[in-house]
């Protein structure tokens, strides 16, 4: 007789909006529901009701299940039960919970990438509130931040986010596993409007190719056309030695990353703030990007609490010549933000130079000078990219120019 | 059954005209019920029957108690000003069960975490009833029906208000006092346990039939500053330590470090920007909860941005306060407890952080209102319906579990803000009835949520000047059905019909009642 014990969800003290489940099928009884829920008095109809439409959707009739909630949504209740379930059944049906409107969006590649916020993706209770904090882009992530055992439960829940999760505008991304597990990760994602995924330590351009292939055929089957981008993270030497063959080994990636935890370890150097021991890096991999006509994003400062060290950080990685980072946490992406954009003196001049080259074209005259500056073409594009970053940003207004006059 | 006689009350909430064999008066109205009469007057005393040195030190707590004449039925109040650090109320209670006493009535200020201890007294009788407030595990004893009488409920003005006007008479008040002479003089300021002031112990003093005051720092008469005067005090008892001042803090008296009410606290602050409240010479009061304390930072920064100063604020002080008044952003800070040490020191030393009572700051009964004075104050709730009616008392899921504070009484501000999560866990904050009212919607001017503002349609001034601020104004109803789409339509919540506890409004009427949980199945 099969007594095996399907469970999925997390209990622990500090887990909140998460529930934790055993599911154990039986031969006759029905379906049996012992709930202990924090919201019961509101919501326990609605979570048994839920549970059973769960299990006859796969077709279980008899099962004991215990269901212990610490007020889970719908959907994450959803994704631990159809979790358990596949532990004790074999089946390829899914239960879809309801795919928002608000999430089908589609993004551009140039878009804006300043800052990404990471959720764990096994952690329900930091992505509900995550889109409320305008992030350029949230990006849940199946690898690093999940344990192994939780891998699989992880995959339902990080698919019913994209589902049932309000983005709120933020660009959908992803970080897949490395190797066979991340393409299996693609299987769960790519049929529900991600924007991007994200690859952990790419080291050259045939693992992207066994990416796009994969991508390319769960939206054939799918029936999806929407743009799926990529942003392959380099992590180790051979990766960042590789940072141009990466870089331009398909059309839809549009920014490379870097991980420095993982690149310092590799090349046997430790982290610094300062970040002199991964000067060559961060400038290779820059410059593959620049080279290549996409993004350049840095790595995650990962001292949350340390917003002085962040600070200086970005503007580190923006005088390198980077166009973004990752934040580890909500409160790192208004300073993100803040110390990307051009800062006041930045968008004067900028603000003055547009203006007076202009002026010049107006007049015919290719060269001219603010003061005793010369000023060319350089220069112009320079200042055109921090006008245009500060209007991206609401920092100016996108008709600053005919209210300048 | 108890509270038998019911009638509706002017906000349509079944409230019982008879409360501890008292008839009551049911809620008429906001601004409605006019007081006749003359305030409570207590006994007359003459310093004949008093030492004639001064010196009224008795041994211990339990010798001034019975010399009190403690007894069966009799109204014994505390303070709450080392809120968490409270040792007091345990040990009146101790002594009182050791003696055999039964059916008092314990009139705090408010109760705490570390007051769960007395349920054992509620269970075997020692105490009937607490007029006051019921928090954690004495709230969920209440609501599960355990205390003999029924719990009242009252705003901190309305506690002041309730013993000015004879509602309740204080048999005997005991005051923990960080600092006292022998004359009874004594002070929250100084002494190894300061925890600020003494405001709230203040109608106690006045009206109880006796007073003692005790306290682990005595000094040589006269104790000064003296926040309680000796004239009213009876009996003077030194102890060890008269409370746990580190044990002021607690969680809803600290900055909240969690990145979604930062949020909150900072749209609130940037919704008073646009709207004009933000401005040189304005006032402010910010609640305690995690966020609407956190308003002080945003408001800090935006002054200073501005060149600006506030004129007052109102406390529940804490350093970020302190701080503001250090800077010069904040002329005042016109506190009625301090919520944590650099409160206390700043009381100490800064003249311009002024003591204050529930008398001066919220007593209704009074020949006018501060709280009216004020610009804007930030709020918590547990709930708010479409209404903007608000709970403070119970949850969602009907147990009782907060105090309603001085919450009720800075409704009456120029602007009253109410920062809440849209939803918590998976309970909404917006619904289409609050469990239990404790402020009336036509109060509550602003609901700021995580993911939109309401403004209550009477204020459509504050309406006019938020349209193009960028803000996310949508109306009550929205935020609602936003809530809802994301947690599930909730189910009505099931409560037995036995009242165990009402909440009274700042005049003394009854506003709401709180009901007994109903056995789950």
């Amino acid at each position: 007789m099969n007594t095996k014990i399907g469970t999925a969800g997390n209990k622990g003290e500090k887990d909140r909006s998460d529930c934790y489940l055993s599911l154990e099928l039986k031969t006759s009884g029905g379906i049996q529901i012992d709930l202990t829920s924090k919201v019961a008095a509101l919501y326990q109809d609605a979570i048994k009701d839920l549970c059973n439409s769960v299990l006859t959707h796969f077709g279980i009739e008899h099962a004991l299940l215990k269901v212990e909630d610490k007020g889970a949504l719908p959907f994450v209740m959803a994704a631990r039960l159809e979790a358990a379930v596949k532990q004790v059944i074999k089946t390829d049906l899914e239960f879809l919970p309801e795919m928002l409107t608000e999430n089908l969006y589609v993004t551009k590649k140039e878009k804006l990438r300043i800052s990404r916020l990471f959720l764990p993706g096994n952690t329900p209770s930091l992505m509900i509130n995550a889109g409320i904090h305008q992030p350029n882009a949230i990006i849940i992530d199946l690898e690093d931040a999940i344990a192994v055992h939780k891998k699989t439960e992880a995959r339902f829940l990080v698919r019913n986010a994209l589902r049932s999760l309000d983005f709120m505008g933020s660009e959908r991304m992803v970080r897949i596993n490395q190797g066979q597990m991340g393409l299996e990760d693609l299987d769960f994602v790519i049929p529900h409007n991600v924007n991007l995924i994200m690859l952990p330590k790419c080291e050259d351009a045939t693992y992207i190719h066994r990416v796009n292939e994969r991508i390319e055929a769960i939206q054939k089957r799918s029936n999806q056309s929407n743009p799926v981008w990529l942003m392959p993270i380099i992590e180790s030497a051979m990766g960042v030695m590789k940072a141009m063959e990466i870089a331009q080994s398909a059309e839809n990636i549009v920014a490379i990353t870097i991980g420095l935890e993982d690149y310092t370890a590799d090349i046997g150097a430790a982290r610094t703030n300062e970040g002199l021991e991964s000067f060559f890096a961060r400038s290779q991999v820059l410059n593959a990007c620049k080279a290549s006509g996409i993004q350049a994003i840095d790595s995650v400062f990962s001292d949350v609490g340390d917003i002085e060290g962040l600070i200086e950080n970005v503007k580190h990685s923006k005088s390198l010549g980077f166009d973004g980072m990752g934040c580890l946490h909500p409160r790192q992406i208004r300073v993100i933000h803040e110390h990307f954009a051009p800062n006041d003196t930045e968008l004067e001049w900028a603000i003055k130079v547009v203006t007076s080259f202009n002026d010049a074209n107006a007049k015919g005259e290719g060269v001219f000078s603010i003061g005793t500056k010369m000023i060319d073409a350089p220069v112009v594009k320079r200042a055109q990219r921090n006008i245009d970053l500060a209007i991206a940003m609401g920092r100016l207004s996108p008709d600053w120019n005919s209210t300048q006059q | 059954m108890k509270n038998d006689s019911r009638v509706k009350n002017a906000i349509g909430r079944i409230v019982p005209t008879v409360v501890n064999g008292k008839t009551v008066v049911p809620f008429k109205g906001v601004g409605k019920h006019r007081p006749t009469g003359n305030k409570y007057g207590p006994r007359i005393s003459t310093c004949i029957d008093f030492p004639e040195d001064g010196n009224k030190l008795i041994a211990s707590l339990k010798e001034a108690l019975i010399k009190a004449g403690l007894k069966d039925g009799a109204t014994i109040s505390t303070h709450h000003h080392f809120r968490n650090g409270d040792l007091m109320a345990l040990q009146v209670f101790d002594i009182a069960a050791e003696l055999g006493i039964e059916d008092l009535i314990w009139f705090p200020s408010a109760s705490f975490e570390c007051h769960a201890p007395l349920v054992k007294y509620l269970e075997d009788g020692t105490i009937n009833r607490i007029e006051g407030s019921m928090n954690g595990a004495l709230g969920r004893f209440t609501s599960d029906g355990g205390m003999k009488g029924t719990g009242v409920l009252r705003s901190h003005g309305g506690r002041y208000q309730a013993v000015q006007d004879g509602e309740i008479q204080i048999d005997i008040a005991v005051i923990a006092a960080p600092t006292a002479d022998f004359f009874g003089n004594a002070n929250g300021v100084d002494g190894p346990a300061a925890c600020g002031l003494l405001g709230f112990a203040l109608a106690d003093s006045q009206y109880a039939d006796k007073v003692i005051v005790v306290t682990d720092h005595l000094v040589p008469f006269p104790c000064v500053p003296w926040q309680i005067q000796g004239n009213y005090v009876d009996f003077v008892v030194e102890v060890e330590k008269v409370g746990l001042p580190e044990k002021i803090i607690s969680g809803t008296t600290e900055i909240t470090k969690s990145p979604d009410r930062l949020l909150l606290a900072e749209m609130t602050s940037n919704f008073c920007d646009h709207v004009g409240i933000v401005k040189d010479g304005f006032s402010f009061q910010a609640g305690a909860g995690g966020t609407a304390l956190s308003i002080g930072i945003y408001f800090a920064e935006m002054l200073e941005k501005k060149g600006m100063k506030a004129r007052f604020a109102r406390g529940g002080s804490n350093k970020y306060l302190v701080k503001m008044l250090n800077e010069g952003l904040v002329d005042y800070i016109l506190d009625g407890q301090t919520f944590d040490l650099d409160g206390v020191a700043s009381m100490r030393t800064n003249p311009n952080h002024k003591d204050t009572s529930p008398f001066t700051s919220y007593n209704y009964h009074g020949k006018g209102n501060f709280a009216q004075l004020v610009d804007v104050v930030i709020l918590g709730a547990t709930e708010v319906d479409v209404n903007f009616n608000a709970n403070v008392v119970t949850h969602s899921d009907g147990v009782l579990l907060h105090g309603i504070g001085g919450w009720q009484n800075c409704l009456f501000a120029k602007c009253t803000i109410l920062t809440v999560p849209l939803f918590r866990d998976r309970i909404p904050v917006i619904r289409d009835e609050v469990t239990t009212i404790c402020g009336p919607g036509e109060l509550i001017d602003v609901i700021v949520t995580e993911r939109g503002i309401a403004i209550n349609p009477l204020r459509q001034d504050l309406i006019d000047k938020a349209k193009n601020s960028g803000l996310p104004i949508k109306t009550i109803e929205e935020l609602k059905n936003e809530a809802e789409k994301i947690c599930g339509i909730p189910s009505k919540q099931k409560f037995d019909k036995e009242i165990v506890a009402v909440v009274k409004w700042v005049d003394g009427t009854i506003l709401d009642a709180v009901y007994k949980i109903a056995s789950t199945t």
